[in-house]
């Protein structure tokens, strides 16, 4: 008899848990479809101003070896004109695919009229940066506002205390083209570290490139 | 008798270790996640491999759906409030109370001036799937020229701008948005001399 009572009580401490379990599996089912747990990224991007009275003084000049118009245009097909764009020579258009193997070893190997690969070095310089920046040593590490510093300067083209010519890139693209290709593209000019791109509207000399050799605007 | 009880106790499983379990779960969930912004359109949108985050307050979020439609939103409910206030006195529209607050409680706007009243007027329940055919136009209005020719999204821009002068603006347009949906947007930012933006993306790493 004795014995069976403290058995009752025993019973009696447990508390149960299934209907907490219960709301939990609730709760969490509710967070689960209700939020997201990726946070977007983002792009920052600076357009040229519209203003039609720009004076020469505020215009860059770039020498004709340091820049390419890459040309996104309907059905993710993409171009580019080393160079000057000479509606004159239709050769002078060539096409490449997207990704490492295309536009990217495109900019990366171009090579200028003074035999130098300017991306690379900057390149170069920014992995150096990287390596300072991410020290697994906390003391060492680079705050960020350095980093950032040092970063537009290498992109500037000042590498070490050289001024080396960065390369420019115009950015063109045509009306069919989709939105996926311009960001790639931009974001092609963020791996490859450039400095100087711009978004341009397509021109009666692209134009008139382009049809030339037959392509689907 | 004895053989009995002990089955009886044997049936209890214990669940403590289940809801701690759960706790821990829920706990994550809530501290990783944010809730997902009710938007009018689906919007996939593109990746990059920038990892730089969305500003959190002052933004000025616009949504380009893949038919180019436009949407809108702000963080800031006064500062929305103050954007509608601006726009409506601009186009000669009174809202009710009513109105306004239908207004307010929609994530997004994004309705022709001349269709807002009637819109409004609905029932909550069928506002959302109305939105869906609507989108802000970017033509400019009827009847005005030069530099008073603004669009209605220039107009919502520059009432935004004047309601939260630090406000940032944040593009979110799907990946197969036809560039020249967006070459369209970009050039109206660019005409008000908004040249500073933002592009949301989804992060993606670079392939070697």
């Amino acid at each position: 008899m004795a014995a069976g009572k403290s058995k009752q009580k025993k019973m009696n401490v447990r508390v149960d848990f299934t209907p907490m379990v219960d709301m939990m599996m609730l709760l969490i089912t509710f967070f689960m479809l209700c939020t997201s747990l990726a946070k977007p990224q983002t792009m920052e991007l600076s357009m040229p101003s519209n203003d039609k009275n720009i004076q020469d003084q505020d215009k860059t000049v770039t020498k004709e070896s340091y820049t390419i118009t890459i040309y996104c245009t309907a059905d993710n097909q993409i171009y580019y004109v080393a160079g000057m764009v000479k509606p004159e020579d239709p050769k002078c258009l060539k096409k490449t695919t997207w990704g490492a193997k295309g536009i990217r070893s495109v900019i990366i190997n171009h090579t200028t009229e003074d035999g130098t690969q300017p991306t690379i070095d900057v390149m170069k310089a920014k992995i150096e940066l990287d390596k300072k920046h991410e020290n697994p040593d906390p003391k060492q590490k680079m705050p960020d506002s350095i980093y950032n510093q040092q970063l537009a300067q290498i992109k500037a083209g000042n590498i070490n205390g050289r001024h080396i010519n960065t390369l420019t890139v115009i950015i063109k693209a045509t009306d069919d083209a989709s939105y996926k290709n311009l960001v790639d593209a931009l974001d092609e000019m963020n791996i490859c570290s450039i400095g100087k791109y711009v978004i341009d509207k397509i021109n009666d000399n692209d134009l008139k490139l382009l049809k030339e050799n037959n392509v689907k605007l | 008798m004895a053989k009995i009880k002990i089955k009886k106790a044997d049936v209890w499983i214990d669940m403590t270790p289940m809801s701690d379990v759960m706790v821990l779960l829920l706990t994550f969930f809530m501290l990783t996640s944010t809730f997902v912004k009710q938007e009018p359109v689906k919007v996939q949108t593109p990746g990059s491999v920038s990892e730089i985050k969305v500003p959190e307050n002052n933004v000025l979020n616009v949504l380009v759906g893949n038919d180019g439609k436009i949407f809108m939103s702000m963080d800031k409910t006064t500062d929305t409030q103050a954007a509608l206030a601006s726009v409506t006195d601009q186009f000669g529209i009174t809202l009710t109370p009513a109105q306004e607050k239908a207004f307010l409680d929609d994530p997004m706007w994004g309705v022709p001036m001349q269709k807002l009243q009637a819109y409004l007027s609905l029932d909550k329940n069928t506002r959302p799937q109305e939105l869906k055919n609507f989108g802000i136009p970017t033509d400019s209005v009827k009847g005005k020229t030069g530099d008073a020719a603004m669009s209605e999204f220039q107009l919502w821009v520059k009432a935004a701008k004047e309601a939260n002068p630090d406000a940032k603006i944040a593009i979110k347009a799907d990946e197969k948005t036809p560039y020249k949906t967006v070459k369209k947007i970009m050039s109206e930012l660019q005409d008000m001399n908004e040249n500073r933006y933002y592009l949301i993306t989804q992060y993606k790493k670079a392939e070697d």
